[in-house]
């Protein structure tokens, strides 16, 4: 049980910067998710706190005491790895028991709380099996089983989830949750998939290329995203480049003029607006514009918009049979509204927009 | 189809004749030991078992088996030890630019013909003589020592094997539990490694008890190995004794293989 607190740590490799200056502060039962793309430095900095991997600066602190420099076998620490990393020549109860065993706990409590490890995790009756007899979904368990039973300060997951399939991956999901809050355990999670970070998480880490650009609740980052990137990576979003003009006003780079939050903060040069804020309408209010596009999705329908040379994406639920919405089609004039609160003027950095490449 | 089925055929009769032609000499060994002939003719006279009496009975073939086994199991009880240290050096270690050395020399062995190896190594004996003062020539520790630069080659390059196929995470999963460098390598790495160490002491031990070329000068008068007994006898008599005393070798290297085949799948290690 601990708090877990990243000051500034950073870790550079001859030819790339992997982890640049990283702060965060993890509460004692808190579920952070590390979110980013391939590549920003999530299992660096995952390793980092284990004690894999040496910070170039900035130090680690579990739990009020310093760690930058102790070994791995020193920190307290129970990780679950992307790749299990069972021990092949043990059975599960010995894979489970080795973190007590190394702990100089009694035999009998050991056995107590193997036991008791083994049932929270749903494998009850193989404790004498070897991993290689076991499904993934029940390898992925004795992983879990195994960092948990030592009761760590910090409980570290990379990327645990991405060996299952879909089913299975919602079914753990949940059972992580469940729990990692019934034991109050104080976690770092590392995923890509920001459906599982956004499910599991009490906060996320937003990081690219080694940074971090948002630290914040689920919601906090999809209404309020700090930049760009953010903005795009959680969520879809319509990110347009152009030029706020006042009042409330922002002209894209195909001269299209939009309404925006006539408040400039913060500042910045692209233009955030969520697809499901846009509703499309065939008469009332609005701007016009031409649909380019309807997909039918079941429950929702998306409507890609052409305004003034401009492109934009919105989705609503699919109107009921018989609105005359439901019988829109390609090429037909349509009026797009939005509240201008929901458009927000967002900084962007080069790369930030996926049509920065082009 | 016809033609996949022409290929299977084809394929089929080359597999078929690879294994004819490594097993031939073998079966050879094996028929013409119980021939009852002195010269090796067909079709035999009869058959008998008189030449496995006569190996046993000549004592230069009995004390050579006790050596070659007394050799082979010491130069496996060291080298491997010494070629497991060494291969996880090469494969853990920071060694910078002496990596590449010390692997080429630590395979080197392999490349070198065993008659260059075994005549260098008769005149660092004959020099090391003199400084020690002592006989090293026709000693166990001398052919023991020599036989350890066969052991160590072999080990390092299927130990090398296993370690290139081991996953790091398991080891970093049991620092993360609370285990000490130490206690990981005997609880975790050492365990891993296993089939890699047992085909390791298995080659080990085979490479030395038939060793013939490394072995032929470093020889003495009463420390005789049994492929050196056997060139010997071959100097005066050319009768199917040879042959018993190459079918106990088989059937012994044979077994050895067996045995190990059931602890540690062969196939997969080697
Ligand atoms: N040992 C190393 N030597 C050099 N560069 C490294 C090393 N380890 C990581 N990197 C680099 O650091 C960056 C971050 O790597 P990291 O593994 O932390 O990314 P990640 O966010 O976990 O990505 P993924 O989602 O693909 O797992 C990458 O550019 C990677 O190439
Ligand atoms: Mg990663």
């Amino acid at each position: 049980m601990g708090t877990l607190t990243l000051d500034a740590i950073s870790r550079r490799y001859a030819t790339t910067i992997a982890v640049e200056r990283v702060d965060l502060d993890v509460a004692q039962g808190e579920f952070v998710a590390l979110l980013g793309p391939s590549g920003c430095g999530k299992t660096t900095t995952l390793r980092m706190v284990a004690g894999f991997v040496p910070p170039s600066s900035g130090r680690i602190l579990i739990a009020g005491r310093d760690v930058t420099k102790a070994p791995p076998h020193g920190r307290d620490t129970g990780m679950v790895f992307q790749s299990y990393a069972l021990f092949p020549h043990m059975t599960v109860g010995e894979n489970v028991a080795f973190g007590l065993e190394m702990r100089k706990v009694a035999r009998a409590e050991r056995d107590a709380r193997v036991r008791e490890a083994l049932r929270l995790a749903r494998l009850d009756g193989l404790a004498d099996r070897l991993p290689r007899q076991l499904s993934g979904g029940q390898q992925q368990r004795v992983a879990l089983a195994r960092a948990l039973v030592v009761n760590p300060a910090v409980f570290l997951l990379d990327e645990p989830l991405s060996n299952l399939d879909a089913k299975l991956r919602a079914e753990v999901r949940i059972e992580i949750r469940a729990l990692q809050q019934r034991l109050g355990l104080t976690t770092l999670f590392v995923t890509h998939d920001q459906e599982e970070a956004l499910t599991m998480a009490d906060r996320l880490v937003v990081m690219e290329r080694g940074r971090v650009r948002q630290i914040g609740t689920a919601e906090a980052l999809y209404e309020r995203p700090a930049d760009a990137f953010v903005a795009g990576f959680i969520g879809r979003c319509n990110l347009l480049r152009g030029t706020p003009e006042a009042p409330g006003q922002f002209r894209t780079a195909t001269g299209a003029l939009l309404p925006r939050l006539p408040l400039a903060a913060p500042a910045g040069s692209v233009l955030a607006l969520r697809p499901e804020r846009i509703t499309v309408a065939t008469e009332g209010t609005g701007l016009p514009a031409r649909l380019m596009a309807v997909t039918y999705l079941g429950a929702q329908t998306e409507y890609h918009l052409d305004l003034a040379g401009t492109r934009l994406l919105a989705i609503a639920p699919t109107p009921a049979e018989g609105d005359p919405r439901r019988a829109l089609a390609p090429g037909d004039a349509v009026l797009a509204h939005w509240d201008p609160a929901e458009a927000r003027l967002l900084p962007a950095e080069p790369g930030d927009l996926p049509d920065d490449a082009t | 189809m016809a033609g996949s089925r022409l290929q299977r055929a084809a394929f089929g009769v080359a597999v078929t004749g690879a294994y004819g032609l490594i097993l031939a000499p073998v079966l050879a060994v094996i028929v013409i030991s119980v021939f009852a002939q002195e010269i090796v003719s067909f079709p035999p006279t009869g058959f008998s078992l008189a030449w496995y009496a006569n190996a046993w009975e000549k004592r230069e073939f009995a004390r050579g088996f006790a050596t070659s086994l007394q050799l082979a199991l010491a130069a496996t009880a060291i080298g491997v030890p010494l070629g497991t240290a060494a291969a996880l050096a090469l494969a853990r270690a920071r060694l910078g630019g002496l990596r590449g050395a010390l692997n080429t020399l630590l395979l080197g062995p392999l490349a070198v013909p065993g008659v260059v190896a075994g005549t260098a190594l008769y005149l660092f004996y004959v020099r090391a003589e003199f400084w020690v003062d002592d006989d090293i020539k026709g000693t166990l520790p001398g052919l023991v020592a020599a036989h350890v630069l066969l052991t160590i080659p072999w080990t390092v390059r299927l130990v090398l094997a296993s370690l290139q196929g081991l996953d790091r995470a398991a080891e970093e999963a049991a620092a993360n539990l609370g285990a000490r460098p130490f206690t990981v390598f005997r609880r975790i790495t050492l365990p891993m490694l296993r089939p890699g160490v047992v085909a390791a002491c298995l080659f080990s031990f085979i490479q030395s008890f038939e060793n013939l070329e490394l072995t032929l000068l470093l020889v003495g008068p009463g420390r005789t190995t049994l492929p050196v007994a056997m060139l010997n006898y071959l100097e005066f008599r050319v009768d199917p004794t040879l042959a018993a005393v190459a079918t106990v070798q088989i059937a012994l290297v044979g077994a050895l293989m067996l045995i190990t085949d059931r602890f540690v799948s062969l196939s997969r290690v080697v």
